[in-house]
C-alpha cells in the first residue's frame, strides 16, 4: 500500500513542480494587480496586431491541412501506387523535425534569389503562413488513417453496389465515420498553429508590427524587459491551449483512463 | 440470366480463379460451393464488380457488363459482415439506395415499409445497427440490397458470421423470400448442408475451377469426381472405391463378398446411429444405421461384424 | 484488430472511391510544396561543412545529445509512472491529471520557457535560479517532452491482460517479480517508441529553450539555437549543414520507431 501512494506522489508531484506551478504561477503574477494592467498590456496595438498575425497564420493554416490531412489519408489507406511508403514517411517528418530546420528550409527554398524565391514570400506572411503549414501538418493524417483502417472498405463496397458514386460514398459513407476524428486532428494542428515560434521566428523577419506573430512578440516583449507584456500575452496563448486541452478530452477516443 | 465467361483473377503469385465460366439461369437460386480459398466469394465479387477479372467475361441479362463498375450493374449484394452503415437508422440503411437515386418521398416511405415488412423490422426502423442482433442486421443488409430492384441478388457466405439456430431459421426464410420474389440469387457457402437445403443448383468450386454443377439431389447420387463426392457428404474410403455410411450394411455371419472389421465405437445421434468400425489392416469406416437396426444386431464394442456395401462408386481417373 | 497492423491491401472496389487521382495528386503536391522541395534546397545548399566541425558547433551538438539522452532516460522513469498513476490507480481529480499531461502539447512553447523562467529564473520566488544553466534547459526540455512517454504508455497499459499478473501471482511470483518479469516486458515497446519521440523533440526543441538558455556559446547553446546563430551571421551554408545533421538524426529516430513498431506487430501475434 506504501508503494502504491508513493508513485502516486512521485507521479502528481513530477507533474506539479514541472507544469501546475509553472503555468499557475504565470497566472498568477498576471494578475496580482487586477485584471487592468493585464488589459492594457494586451490591447496595445503591437499586441492586438501580433494577434491578428496568429489568427490570420491559423484561420489559413488549419483548413490547408484539413484538406490535405483527409486526401491524404485516403490516398495512404485506400490506394496502392508508387511512392505511397514515401508519402507515409515524409507525413511524419515535421512531428519530429526541429522547427528551426524547418525554418531554413523554408527560407533556402523561398528566400529571395532561391529556387522558387521571390519578393514578398520569405519575411512576410506568405513564409510564415508556409512554416505553420509546414510544422501543423501531420496531425489530420495521422488522426485519420487508423480510423480509415478500422472501418474498412465493406461499407463503401455496399455503397457501391446500391448505386452511389464514389463522391456519394465519400459524402454518406466514409465521412460519418471519420469526422470525429479529423475533428480532433483540427484541434490539434490548431493548438500547434496558435503555438508555433521557431519556424515561424526564423521565416518572419521579426518585424514588428507588421509580421509579429503572438508567440514572437512574448520573446520581443520579454528581452525588452517587459515582463507584464510578455505574461499577459502568455496567459491570452495558455487561455487559448486550455480551450484546446478541454475540446481535445471530449473528442478523444476513450482509452486510458476509465 | 448471369453468364461468367472464362474468368482468371490473380491475386499475386495466387490464382483464385483459373478460367471459370458459369451460367445462372433467371430465377433460379444458385449455390457456389466450395472450401475456403476455392474462389468461390472471389467469383462473386467479380459478378458484382467488386473485382476486376484478368481476363474472361460477364454478362447480366445478355449485356456485357465486364468493364462497368459495381453502381451501374443492377446487382443487389449481401455482405457476411453485414456492412451495415454504423451511424445511420435501420430505415436509412434501406433507402440509402433510393435515396442516392433520388426518388421521390412518397415512393421512398412506401418501399422501405414494404421492405422492413418482408424482413420483419418493422417495429425497429429507428435503430442503430449496434441495436441489432446478427440476424436482424443481416436481414437489414438483404432489405437494403432488394430496395433497389436488383437484377440479381448476390449473397456472399450471409449467414456465416450467425450461430447455427439462426443460420437455419434464415435460410429456410430466404428460400420462403426467394420464392416469393423469383430474383435471380447467387448465394456463396463452404457449408454443404445449406446449399443443398436451399439452393435449386449447386455450383461446386475447388481451386479456383469448376468441379460441377447440377441440382442438389444429382450432386449427391452422381458426383462427378472424388473431391465433390467428399465435400457434398461423408464418406468411406476403401481403395479405389467411395462408400457413403449409410450405404454400408453390417452383417454377424460373413458371405461372399463382405469384409471383416470390429465396432470401435457406437455414437448414438437421436434416431440414427453412426457405427465406427476398424478393419483388420487398419484402416477405419463408418456406418450409419437406424437404432433399429443395432437393436435388431445387438451390436456391442469390440464385436466382429462383416461388412457389405450396398452402393459404392468408383471413378475413372 | 488485424486492419491495424500494416497496410492493409486497398480493396479493388476502393479504387472508385473519391477519384484517386485527386487524393493522390493533391496530397503528393502539397507534401512536395510544403516538406519535400524546401528539405531538398536545403540539402543542396548545405556546404560549409566546415560550419559543423568548429568547436563551437561541436559543442553544440554534444550538449545537445547528452541532454537528449538524460531527458529520455527521466521521460522513461517518470512517463511510465505517470501511466501507471492514470491507469491503475484511483484518486479524485484523476480525469483532471489526465487532461493536464497533453497541456504540453497545446501550450506553446515559447509560453513554456516563459513560465519555467517566471518560476525557476532570477525573480524566482522559491529561489531557485535555473536561468542560463544546463539544469534550466533540462527542465524547458522536460516540460515540453513529458507527454510522449504518458501517451505511448497509457493504452499498452490499459489493454494489459490483468490475468497474466494474476497467473503470475498465483505461481508465487512478488510484485516486483511481476512487474520486471510480465508487465515490463509487454509495455517496453511503448516505452520505447515514446522515448525515441521525446528524444527526437529533445533534440529539435528551440521555443522553451530560447528564453532559459541564454545561449551562451560552449555552455548552453544548443544546436537548434546555433543555426540561428549562423543564420544571423550571414551563413547560411553553414546553417544548413548544421541542420541537415539534424534533420538526418529525426529521420533515425523515424525510422527507429517504425522499425519497433514492425517488430512489435511480428512478434505480437
Amino acid at each position: 500500500m506504501i508503494g502504491k501512494y508513493a508513485l502516486r506522489l512521485a507521479s502528481l508531484g513530477y507533474l506539479a513542480v514541472l507544469l501546475v506551478a509553472p503555468v499557475g504561477f504565470v497566472f498568477w503574477r498576471t494578475f496580482e494587480h487586477g485584471v487592468g494592467p493585464a488589459w492594457d498590456a494586451v490591447t496595445t496595438p503591437d499586441a492586438l496586431h501580433a494577434l491578428k498575425v496568429t489568427l490570420i497564420l491559423t484561420a489559413i493554416a488549419v483548413p490547408a491541412n484539413t484538406v490535405f490531412g483527409v486526401l491524404c489519408a485516403l490516398a495512404i489507406v485506400r490506394h496502392r501506387y508508387p511512392g505511397a511508403g514515401i508519402v507515409n514517411a515524409v507525413v511524419d517528418l515535421p512531428l519530429a523535425l526541429s522547427p528551426v530546420v524547418a525554418g531554413v528550409a523554408l527560407l533556402l527554398l523561398y528566400g529571395r534569389g532561391r529556387w522558387l524565391g521571390g519578393h514578398g514570400i520569405v519575411f512576410a506572411l506568405p513564409g510564415m503562413v508556409l512554416a505553420t503549414i509546414f510544422v501543423s501538418l501531420p496531425f489530420v493524417v495521422r488522426e485519420v488513417v487508423p480510423v480509415l483502417r478500422e472501418i474498412g472498405t465493406e461499407q463503401e463496397q455496399a455503397a457501391a453496389t446500391l448505386g452511389a458514386s464514389g463522391f456519394q460514398t465519400f459524402l454518406r459513407v466514409t465521412w460519418p465515420a471519420i469526422r470525429w476524428a479529423t475533428a480532433y486532428g483540427v484541434v490539434l494542428t490548431t493548438a500547434r498553429a496558435l503555438g508555433e515560434f521557431g519556424a515561424v521566428s526564423v521565416v518572419s523577419g521579426r518585424l514588428v508590427g507588421q509580421t509579429e506573430s503572438l508567440t514572437l512578440y512574448i520573446q520581443d516583449r520579454y528581452v525588452s524587459f517587459d515582463t507584464t507584456g510578455a505574461y499577459a500575452a502568455a496567459v491570452v496563448l495558455a487561455l487559448l491551449a486550455m480551450v484546446t486541452l478541454i475540446l481535445m478530452t471530449r473528442l478523444k477516443p476513450k482509452e486510458g483512463t476509465q | 440470366m448471369i453468364e461468367a465467361r472464362g474468368i482468371v483473377k490473380r491475386f499475386g503469385d495466387f490464382t483464385a480463379l483459373d478460367g471459370v465460366s458459369v451460367d445462372v439461369p433467371t430465377g433460379s437460386l444458385t449455390a457456389l460451393l466450395g472450401p475456403s480459398g476455392s474462389g468461390k466469394s472471389t467469383l462473386l465479387r467479380v459478378v458484382a464488380g467488386l473485382e476486376q477479372p484478368d481476363a474472361g467475361e460477364v454478362s447480366l441479362d445478355g449485356e456485357d457488363v465486364t468493364r462497368l463498375p459495381p453502381q451501374s450493374r443492377g446487382v443487389g449484394f449481401v455482405f457476411q459482415h453485414y456492412a451495415a452503415f454504423k451511424h445511420m437508422t435501420v430505415w436509412d440503411n434501406v433507402a440509402f439506395g433510393l435515396t442516392i437515386r433520388r426518388r421521390p418521398r412518397s415512393e421512398i416511405k412506401q418501399r422501405v415499409t414494404e421492405l422492413l415488412d418482408l424482413v420483419q423490422l418493422s417495429g425497429l426502423a429507428k435503430r442503430y445497427p449496434a441495436q441489432l442482433s446478427g440476424g436482424q442486421r443481416q436481414r437489414m443488409g438483404l432489405a437494403r440490397a432488394l430496395a433497389v430492384d436488383p437484377k440479381v441478388l448476390l449473397l456472399d457466405e450471409p449467414f456465416g458470421a450467425l450461430d447455427a439456430r439462426v443460420r437455419k431459421e434464415l435460410r429456410i426464410w430466404l428460400r420462403r423470400l426467394h420464392d416469393e420474389t423469383h430474383t435471380t440469387t447467387v448465394i456463396v457457402t463452404h457449408d454443404q448442408e445449406e446449399a443443398m437445403d436451399v439452393a435449386d443448383r449447386v455450383v461446386v468450386m475447388n481451386a479456383g475451377r469448376v468441379e460441377q454443377t447440377a441440382p442438389p439431389r444429382e450432386l449427391y447420387d452422381h458426383p462427378a469426381n472424388e473431391f465433390v463426392m467428399s465435400f457434398v457428404g461423408p464418406v468411406n474410403r476403401l481403395g479405389d472405391t467411395f462408400i457413403r455410411p449409410h450405404d454400408v450394411e453390417l452383417l454377424l455371419e460373413p458371405n461372399g463378398s463382405t469384409q471383416e472389421a470390429m465396432v470401435q465405437r457406437l455414437v448414438h445421434l437421436g434416431f440414427e446411429v453412426r457405427v465406427e468400425l476398424v478393419r483388420d489392416d487398419g484402416e477405419t469406416l463408418s456406418a450409419q444405421l437406424t437404432r433399429e437396426q443395432v437393436e435388431t444386431l445387438e451390436l456391442q464394442h469390440g464385436q466382429i461384424v462383416y461388412v457389405r456395401p450396398t452402393h459404392q462408386t468408383v471413378f475413372a481417373d | 484488430m488485424a486492419a491495424n497492423a500494416g497496410t492493409v491491401p486497398a480493396a479493388p472496389g476502393a479504387r472508385r472511391s473519391l477519384a484517386p487521382g485527386l487524393s493522390i495528386g493533391l496530397s503528393t503536391l502539397y507534401l512536395s510544396l510544403i516538406v519535400l522541395l524546401p528539405l531538398a534546397a536545403l540539402s543542396w545548399r548545405a556546404h560549409g561543412w566546415g560550419a559543423v566541425s568548429t568547436p563551437q558547433a561541436v559543442a553544440a551538438l554534444r550538449l545537445t545529445l547528452g541532454l537528449s539522452v538524460a531527458v529520455a532516460l527521466v521521460n522513461a522513469v517518470f512517463g511510465t509512472a505517470i501511466a501507471w498513476t492514470l491507469v491503475r490507480d484511483r484518486f479524485v481529480g484523476q480525469g483532471f491529471v489526465n487532461a493536464l499531461v497533453d497541456l504540453p502539447f497545446a501550450l506553446p512553447t515559447i509560453v513554456a520557457g516563459l513560465t519555467l523562467l517566471a518560476l525557476y529564473g532570477p525573480k524566482s520566488p522559491v529561489g531557485i535560479n535555473a536561468a542560463f544553466t544546463r539544469w534550466g534547459l533540462l527542465l524547458a526540455l522536460l516540460f515540453v517532452t513529458l507527454p510522449f512517454v504518458v501517451r505511448t504508455v497509457q493504452p499498452v497499459l490499459f489493454e494489459l491482460d490483468r490475468e497474466m499478473e494474476d497467473a503470475a501471482a498465483s505461481l508465487g511470483a512478488g510484485r516486483v517479480t511481476t512487474f520486471l518479469r510480465i508487465i515490463l516486458p509487454s509495455i517496453l515497446p511503448a516505452i520505447l517508441s515514446g522515448v525515441a519521440l521525446a528524444f527526437a523533440r529533445a533534440v529539435g526543441e528551440f521555443g522553451a529553450v530560447v528564453l532559459i538558455s541564454g545561449n551562451l556559446p560552449f555552455k548552453t547553446e544548443v544546436v537548434s539555437v546555433y543555426v540561428l546563430g549562423r543564420l544571423e551571421s550571414n551563413d547560411s551554408g553553414g546553417a544548413a549543414a548544421a541542420s541537415v545533421v539534424i534533420l538526418l538524426i529525426s529521420f533515425g529516430v523515424l525510422l527507429a520507431i517504425g522499425g519497433l513498431r514492425r517488430w512489435v506487430t511480428r512478434h505480437d501475434r
